[in-house]
């Protein structure tokens, strides 16, 4: 059993750049951040390793962090412009009993990520929800299609967004109230 | 039951007009689709079971909307589950009938404001005929929806096409 901070030290050591910190000021547990496009090495190494052995992904979630700038459209419509959305990955090792949560945060202009999905197959529909509800590509994933929303929702749209707004019409059904 | 009442001229000879016994048999045997959408659902099967026995009013739920004569709505309608219901609804054959259960069908229910995947009312897709409100309702609410549902089938007429 190791904590938070033992398991950084063994990351850092082994990934380096790949680990971008550690986060222990939350009122949780602390969260290692690591790079969007380096997680599936560090995910692949955090299951395999003997003194490690994080053989069960949780829970994967989406989140927009909304933390860019708010600019009015020409419409008086508000969105949000710049800033991260992240991936959180909550991981447990039956067998050695500890967990850790690592974070991955990437530009929500351009937000894409590695798939860890041939890591823990878990990730497979949490990663669809994510890049369904959230809008957040998974790189190298086999099959990403939407999971919640009908297949032909609107290219770009994204339910939980904070700044997602609702269509008029879908397929002809009136949606607002 | 109006057709019972009718004179016997004969001993198996029953006396009735075509409407009314047409109507009675239909009335009385309004089978659903059986087809439940979210804790709405949970109410009506509960409805269906021995204690209070939607079978006792001809209610059978079947498996293909081939072989209804009723949907019962009941529950959440998301946006991708309204397609899949007017499909349904195309299959079934005439005449039909439609009862809206529960808030969320009748109108979005909790969700008709920030509900972005839910369809804030049934009716605007298919055509409904009787709501029944309440969140979920009670067993006894929806047997009264099925009852107003027979009445408006006992005064329909051949003549006039009304499902
Ligand atoms: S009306 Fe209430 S009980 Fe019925 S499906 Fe909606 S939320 Fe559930």
């Amino acid at each position: 059993m190791k904590n938070a901070e033992e398991i950084f030290e063994i990351l850092k050591r082994q990934f380096d750049d790949a680990i971008i910190g550690i986060d222990k000021d939350t009122p949780t547990e602390p969260i290692i951040n690591v790079d969007p496009l380096q997680i599936h090495k560090v995910g692949a190494y955090l299951r395999e390793t003997d003194e490690l052995k994080f053989d069960s992904l949780m829970c994967l979630s989406g989140v927009d962090d909304a933390n860019g700038t708010k600019v009015k459209d020409a419409e008086g419509y508000e969105f949000i412009q710049g800033g991260t959305l992240s991936v959180y990955y909550n991981l447990h090792s039956v067998e050695l009993k500890h967990k850790i949560t690592l974070k991955v945060s990437t530009p929500r202009e351009d937000a894409k990520v590695e798939s860890v999905e041939n890591v823990w197959k878990t990730a497979d529909w949490h990663e669809r929800e994510a890049y369904d509800l959230v809008g957040i590509v998974f790189l190298n994933h086999p099959d990403l299609r939407r999971i919640l929303m009908p297949y032909d929702w609107a290219d770009g749209s994204h339910p939980l967004r904070k700044d997602y707004k609702n269509p008029e019409f879908y397929q002809g059904m009136k949606v607002p109230y | 039951m109006g057709l019972l009442d009718k004179e016997f001229s004969d001993g198996n000879i029953l006396i009735a007009n075509v409407e009314d016994l047409l109507n009675w048999a239909r009335l009385s045997s309004v089978w659903q689709l059986g087809f439940g959408l979210a804790c709405c659902a949970i109410e009506m099967m509960a409805t269906s079971m021995s204690h209070y026995d939607f079978d006792r009013f001809g209610v059978i739920p079947r498996n293909t909307p081939r072989q209804a004569d009723a949907i019962i709505i009941s529950g959440t309608v998301t946006l991708k589950m309204a397609t899949r219901i007017k499909r349904l609804y195309e299959q079934m054959p005439d005449p039909k009938y439609i009862i809206s259960m529960g808030s969320c069908s009748n109108c979005g229910g909790p969700y008709w404001e920030h509900g972005y995947h839910v369809l804030k009312g049934i009716d605007r897709v298919i055509p409904v005929d009787v709501y029944v409100p309440g969140c979920p309702p009670r067993p006894e609410a929806l047997l009264e929806g099925l009852m107003k549902l027979q009445d408006k089938i006992r005064n329909e007429s051949l003549r006039t096409k009304s499902a």
